[in-house]
């Protein structure tokens, strides 16, 4: 089985771009680990600290409509891998990001407006938290004593990716 | 029922289909550059599987940064260079015969109608220009694509878009898609093939089409597609010369790959282009445009032109045409850098580059420089910058600058205005 979770990091704009999530001047770096402290660094979100302590907690992401759009850098799935967050839930997703996502091994998920509205709900609380099942495709949101579950579309081509920890082990079986 | 150009080139690669609606192709032509390999590389190498599928079919340039700046861009090169050695890549392009991955790869001849390509940069759908289906890959597709030749896709969808009319003078390729990006939204062709039709489309070059295809990744598109034609043929003619006996076979050869007349579309999207202004962006996304006049007396730093969407040939002569004599305003800086050696040299033959400098541009090699905000060209916190190139998202050419695009005419008369200005009073 595979879960993803913990605390929710919510980036409520659509069209978060790759350059924001991690610059071009950090795709010198060599190792992903050394992307580490530039998480989110150009991100332009009136509030948001990319040094904070809700960025360096989180381990899901929540946004709005095209995450990860533009450049194609893989560098931007790397730089939340290396800081534990594992899955990013969205109303769309731009395609290579989320094609990057689920080829390390890691979760993309889209939900339909109503249910990112939903979600966007438990973006007061302290402590909101949300576990992934993606084999059980649902999802759990946690905060201010209340919890809501969604259950979410996911292609199996994909879901068998995040089962297999990722595309290159799964193409080296089979091809 | 009909099939796309996409469809065909699906089912004629098809290695498996693991799940429905997902497809395993074989892959035609792998490109690489410095900037996304050497991840590749390094986990090949930590897996022990330092190995290529066919030597052959993998190109490799190192163009995002060169001459390298630093040590880790160095070291970068240096990983790409070492592997392209071990593994005898012929066509690796280092220092000296480098160039923007997506101008020099065409120009080599390395795409043909019917292929499917891929690399680790976005704009990789340019490729579609010569009906093939290209996409932009991260880096684990690239790796896998590198050991193995394969790649999966979702089952492709194709928005034809009938672009008619005549193009307006003063008005490009640039601005055509800069008009069909505005149309769709920066996600309005997410997986989705954007397939190019119409007389407009026909009477363009190839470079023009390879500009037009170059932004489809900026509606979210998978890859753009052109119809292999006539014009094709004549650009591709000296790589296909041996494969055909004469330019009328190689067309009815390129012929199969059309879309047919039955093919059922996910959407069509009608547009008359005979009325159309040159296009500036005016925000930080690439759907947001205006016309030129709407935009004229914003002042800039500094004009940009070059990149894999204008930095060919034709774009430098529309841009010396306008720039013969005259000089650039005071107040700005401009920066040309031809998008490869060809292209260059050619330039210089041709009397453009004197143009360039004599008006007072700054003449680099060809490199993605500063288009990715890297190198040659980055922007100060606040600075606003005039470019042919295809992103202006905040912070793209340089932390806290602002990004207008272009086309290359209109970025020269913005040089010499040194203010957003229409290129048309100089035709
Ligand atoms: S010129 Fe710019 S957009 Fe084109 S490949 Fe280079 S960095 Fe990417």
């Amino acid at each position: 089985m595979k879960t993803f979770g913990g605390p929710v990091l919510f980036l409520d704009r659509s069209d978060i771009n790759t350059d924001e999530i991690i610059p071009a001047k950090y795709l010198t770096e060599i190792t992903k680990e050394d992307l580490k402290p530039y998480i989110l660094e150009d991100l332009k979100l009136t509030g948001f600290d990319p040094n904070g302590e809700k960025t360096r907690n989180a381990r899901v992401i929540i946004s709005r409509a095209n995450f990860g759009c533009g450049s194609s850098r893989e560098h931007a799935p790397w730089v939340f891998e290396v800081n534990d967050i594992t899955a990013v839930v969205a109303e769309s997703f731009a395609r290579i990001f989320r094609q990057n996502m689920f080829n390390c091994g890691m979760a993309a998920i889209e939900l339909p407006k109503e249910k990112i509205d939903a979600l966007f709900a438990f973006a007061g609380f302290a402590d909101s938290s949300m576990a992934v099942d993606v084999e059980a495709q649902t999802l759990t949101i946690k905060g201010g004593g209340k919890e809501e579950t969604f259950s979410f579309d996911i292609s199996p081509f994909d879901k068998a990716l995040v089962l297999a920890g990722g595309w290159v082990d799964y193409a080296d079986q089979k091809y | 029922m009909g099939k796309t150009t996409a469809e065909k080139i699906f089912a004629s690669h098809l290695v498996d289909e693991p799940f429905p609606g997902t497809r395993v192709l074989h892959l035609d032509v792998v490109m690489c550059h410095e900037i996304t390999t050497p991840i590749a590389i390094a986990d090949l190498m930590a897996r022990g599987k330092d190995r290529v599928f066919n030597n052959a079919k993998i190109k490799a340039v190192i163009d995002h940064v060169t001459p390298s700046k630093d040590t880790k861009t160095a070291t970068q090169a240096k990983m790409l260079r070492d592997w392209a050695r071990r593994h005898t890549i012929k066509d690796f392009f280092d220092i000296g015969h480098n160039g923007v991955c997506h101008a020099l790869f065409p120009e080599k001849g390395f795409i043909r109608p019917g292929y499917t390509v891929i690399m680790g940069d976005s704009h990789t759908c340019t490729h579609g220009a010569f009906g093939a289906f290209a996409a932009g890959v991260g880096t684990t597709d690239l790796e896998v694509g590198i050991l193995k030749g394969v790649c999966a896709f979702r089952e492709p969808k194709t928005i034809r878009i009938n672009i008619h009319g005549t193009l307006p003078q003063g008005v490009y390729a640039k601005d055509v898609i800069l008009h069909v990006i505005g149309r769709l939204g920066v996600n309005g062709a997410t997986d989705r093939v954007m397939e190019f039709r119409g007389p407009v489309v026909e009477a363009m070059t190839m470079e023009s089409r390879m500009t037009l295809c170059n932004m489809a990744i900026e509606a979210g598109g998978t890859s753009g597609i052109c119809m292999p034609d006539a014009v094709t043929v004549d650009y591709l003619w000296p790589f296909i010369q041996g494969d055909y006996p004469t330019k009328e076979a190689a067309l009815a050869d390129f012929k199969k790959w059309w879309s047919d007349e039955d093919a059922e579309y996910d959407r069509v999207l009608d547009l008359d282009v005979s009325g159309l202004a040159p296009l500036v962006t005016y925000g930080y996304k690439p759907d947001m445009v205006k016309p030129v006049t709407e935009m004229a007396g914003e002042p800039v730093d500094q004009v940009y032109l070059g990149s894999c969407t204008n930095g060919r040939l034709e774009d430098l002569r529309v841009a010396a045409a306008i720039l013969k004599g005259k000089k650039i305003a005071p107040n700005v800086r401009a920066i040309l850098s031809p998008a490869t050696p060809k292209i260059y040299s050619d330039a210089l033959r041709e009397g453009l580059i004197d143009v360039f400098m004599e008006a007072g541009f700054c003449v680099t090699n060809p490199t993605c420089g500063a288009c990715l905000g890297m190198s040659n060209g980055v922007l100060a916190e606040g600075e606003v910058c005039a470019s042919t190139t295809n992103r202006n998202f905040m912070g793209r050419m340089g932390k806290g600058g602002m990004v207008h695009l272009m086309s290359p005419a209109t970025s020269a008369a913005t040089a010499i205005e040194g203010t957003i200005a229409d290129p048309r009073r100089y035709l």
